[in-house]
């Protein structure tokens, strides 16, 4: 007793206070700046390996950046990798970042469905269902609930059936193989219900788009309700996302 | 008695001319294949079929433990009707899930194969008809029996598998475990894309939890293929980025077993002890699991001195709070009580199903190829593998923590013999020309164990074969066999102490 008495002791106050104010330090490559720098844009374009690059004007899409900084070491006068990390958004056109623009990436209130932070800003239970993922970003949706993160402070958890969930958060790029059981679990969360795309391989696909082995039909039923991007997705940029959605700057409890 | 045929033995990443590996009528191979698999060093690294022309070929890779040496062999079998080999899973039982994937993908009956069933329903599967849904799960027919069937979604936020488990009242007879739900095509897609950089960072998502061990494959592959050869000092910060994966990994899953067990104040340090080793790999390559870490030819993330004092300082504050933390978890009697003699496998069991990594080590076989054969840094700095002799959930609890403090000590080490004073900056190829017609097997020991890529070149030195093996291809058996009459209820900490890939089996 006294023994773990000392260890909480020596271990510390390890939880971060205010998830809100959080700072991931750098090389965390967060939400990239593209500068009006020329350069040879059809060289920028080729580097890409998943093809989040466009041009006319210079933009990334976040919702395909796997995040590997490769055109910020090639082009480091154009684009430079910030370490900022709120970069989820309930509106897919949000994640395309321009030249030029330097505004922040955030959860649109205006287009949020009215049920979801009447029903769900004290409590959100959520079912996790990994649809060809790499296990990356399920270890950091579990991330998000250990004691440094702990997102359950916020009333927001993992549960183990859909009939207890509120939505789903989908990892993965959605294989052939996992599309029937991802209906099914679906189907079986009661509504109103929410749907989360955690990391770029839910988003876009990813560097699997292309593949036969992948379903993406399911995506085109229903309207999402989150986009998680980052390859995985770091944990602060999981919870400030669920928590933008679901409740507004003045929530009290 | 095998013929006498001249065999052709290579080192890890060592590339060969295509056409030097040996081409055997079966009966031949079967021999040779035999007689290898007979001495207890040798292993099947890896065994795969692919269409080439007009024929199958099939290539074995057999590992000798005792000299380094990896023996490489094939066989061609025309592509016809129904193409039936004898099965040699029957005499050396490791073989079971190659020929199972081989049957899969190229229509190759093996007869006399023990169960010759689907491994994970690919895509371009030669049996259309087989359906994810229909799995040929073993049943027994009784009364007194029942089934349970968990997944392929499960109760955590994990990936997806079936388990089906054969009980008599809470007692588990027969479990199997059937995968597939993760296949991506990923095999397929290194193919298909064919920049270097696409190809680095399939290989960073073959296994996201493993993104170093199986980046570090890949490179060494493409390395040995494009005749590239980096600094020792870049070996060795691979290895250390390798162990920092392993000492992440091994303590995360000291906390989930600990969960499972309901201890929490051991849940909550060990799971804060592990986020203190990440945030330093973000440190390092600006990514918590290390993507981006490992490239072809040199890195865009050296090691430098600052990084080397970082790194001493978060391993010595990480071993003090681990010590003082594990000192106490591990002679708890209600964590001890817990995984003492729990889910058995013997040494002659993980021999015959050919377990890798430390689902080998926990049953006292020595499989580690950070010592067998060596790679990267552990060529230049040994590694001295540990084993242990019980087989249960405990020496899977305890080994975790012994590699712990052993890879600790590994990267102290490294970095004492390492040279920070004339670092150069080493950058990654953009694009490496792969040899023509070409083989290559490259093997690293991730944090589950045996990890093996293996590349064939056409004529014009483009990618024709890509073949990946994650070690829980060997080890998902060695679950399986833990279960084996316990009680239900102790699946959970048997799955949580062997921690295996979905997406590394389904590809």
């Amino acid at each position: 007793m006294i023994s773990e008495v000392k260890i909480i002791a020596h271990n510390g106050k390890q939880f971060i206070p205010d998830v809100t104010k959080a700072v991931v330090p750098a090389p965390f490559r967060g939400k990239p700046e593209i500068t009006a720098a020329p350069v040879d844009e059809a060289a920028l374009v080729d580097l890409c390996p998943t093809g989040a690059i466009g041009r006319n004007p210079v933009s990334i899409d976040l919702g395909k950046c796997a995040f590997c900084g490769e055109c910020a070491l090639a082009f480091p006068e154009k684009i430079r990798f910030t370490n900022h990390h709120k970069i989820s958004t309930n509106d897919r056109n949000s994640l395309i970042v321009r030249e030029n623009d330097f505004s922040k990436i955030r959860v649109h209130p205006e287009k949020i469905r009215e049920e979801i932070r009447d029903i769900f800003k004290r409590s959100l239970k959520l079912r996790q269902v990994s649809a060809g993922g790499d296990n990356s970003a399920e270890w950091e949706l579990n991330a998000s609930g250990n004691p440094n993160f702990d997102m359950g402070r916020f009333g927001i958890e993992f549960v183990a059936s859909p009939r207890h969930a509120d939505g789903i958060v989908i990892t993965g790029p959605i294989s052939e193989n996992m599309a029937e059981a991802l209906q099914v679990c679906y189907d079986a969360v009661p509504a109103p219900k929410i749907i989360i795309l955690c990391g770029t391989d839910a988003i876009s696909g990813g560097l699997f788009v292309d593949s036969p082995a992948v379903d993406r039909s399911f995506l085109k039923k229903y309207p999402i309700d989150l986009y998680i991007p980052g390859n995985p997705p770091h944990p602060l940029t999981i919870i400030n996302g669920i928590l933008d959605l679901v409740r507004n700057k003045n929530f009290k409890y | 008695m095998a013929k006498e045929i001249e065999l052709i033995r290579i080192k890890n990443a060592q590339s060969i001319p295509f056409q030097d590996i040996p081409v055997l009528q079966y009966s031949d191979f079967k021999s040779n294949m035999l007689a290898l698999a007979e001495d207890k060093n040798t292993h099947c690294v890896n065994y795969f079929g692919f269409r080439q022309n007009s024929d199958f070929q099939l290539i074995a890779c057999m590992a000798d433990d005792k000299t380094g040496d990896i023996a490489v062999l094939s066989h061609k079998i025309p592509v016809q009707q129904h193409p039936v080999l004898e099965s040699l899973a029957q005499y050396y039982f490791p073989l079971h899930i190659f020929e199972r994937e081989i049957h899969e993908n190229c229509g190759i009956d093996f007869a006399g194969h023990p169960f010759q069933k689907p491994v994970r329903y690919p895509h371009e599967r030669v049996d259309q008809n087989q359906e994810i849904n229909n799995y040929p799960f073993y049943t027994i027919e009784s009364e007194e029996l029942h089934e349970v069937g968990v997944g392929p979604i499960h109760a955590g936020v994990i990936e997806p598998g079936h388990f089906r488990f054969i009980c008599n009242g809470e007692t588990v007879l027969h479990l199997e475990i059937q995968l597939g739900w993760q296949h991506r095509g990923i095999e397929k897609l290194f193919l298909q894309k064919d920049k270097l950089l696409q190809r680095n960072l399939l290989a960073e998502n073959i296994a996201g939890d493993t993104a170093i061990g199986h980046s570090l494959a890949f490179a060494q592959l493409m390395e040995s293929l494009g005749e590239t050869t980096v600094s020792d000092q870049l070996h060795l910060e691979r290895c250390i980025a390798l162990e920092l994966e392993r000492i992440a990994i091994n303590v995360g899953d000291i906390s989930a077993l600990c969960v499972d067990v309901a201890y929490n104040l051991g849940a909550s340090v060990f799971s804060v002890l592990r986020t203190g080793i990440i945030n330093f790999t973000q440190q390092w390559c600006g990514n918590r699991l290390g993507k981006g870490m490992i490239r072809t030819g040199g890195t865009n993330y050296r090691l430098t001195p600052e990084l080397k004092t970082r790194v001493l300082e978060v391993l010595e504050d990480f071993e003090k709070r681990f010590v003082e933390m594990s000192h106490y978890t591990y002679k708890l009697p209600s964590v001890e009580n817990r995984f003492d003699n729990i889910g058995i496998v013997t040494t002659r069991q993980a021999q015959l199903i050919g377990s890798v990594g430390m689902a080998a080590r926990m049953t006292n076989l020595m499989r580690d190829i950070r010592k067998t054969h060596p790679f990267a840094g552990f060529a230049i700095l040994p590694y001295e593998a540990i084993v242990l002799p019980k087989g249960d959930v405990f020496a899977r609890f305890l080994l975790r923590r012994k590699e712990l403090k052993k890879s600790i000590a590994w990267i102290r080490e490294a970095l004492k013999i390492m040279d920070f004073e004339n670092l150069k900056p080493e950058p990654p190829k953009r694009e490496v020309n792969l040899k023509p017609s070409a083989f290559s097997v490259s093997l690293t020991e991730g944090w589950r164990g045996e990890i093996c890529h293996c590349a064939v070149t056409d004529e014009n030195g483009k990618l024709a074969v890509y073949k990946i093996k994650d070690p829980s291809v060997h080890n998902w058996k060695s679950l399986e066999l833990s279960l084996r009459n316990l009680e239900i209820s102790d699946f959970p900490i048997n799955n949580k102490s062997y921690n295996l890939s979905y997406c590394g089996h389904d590809l």
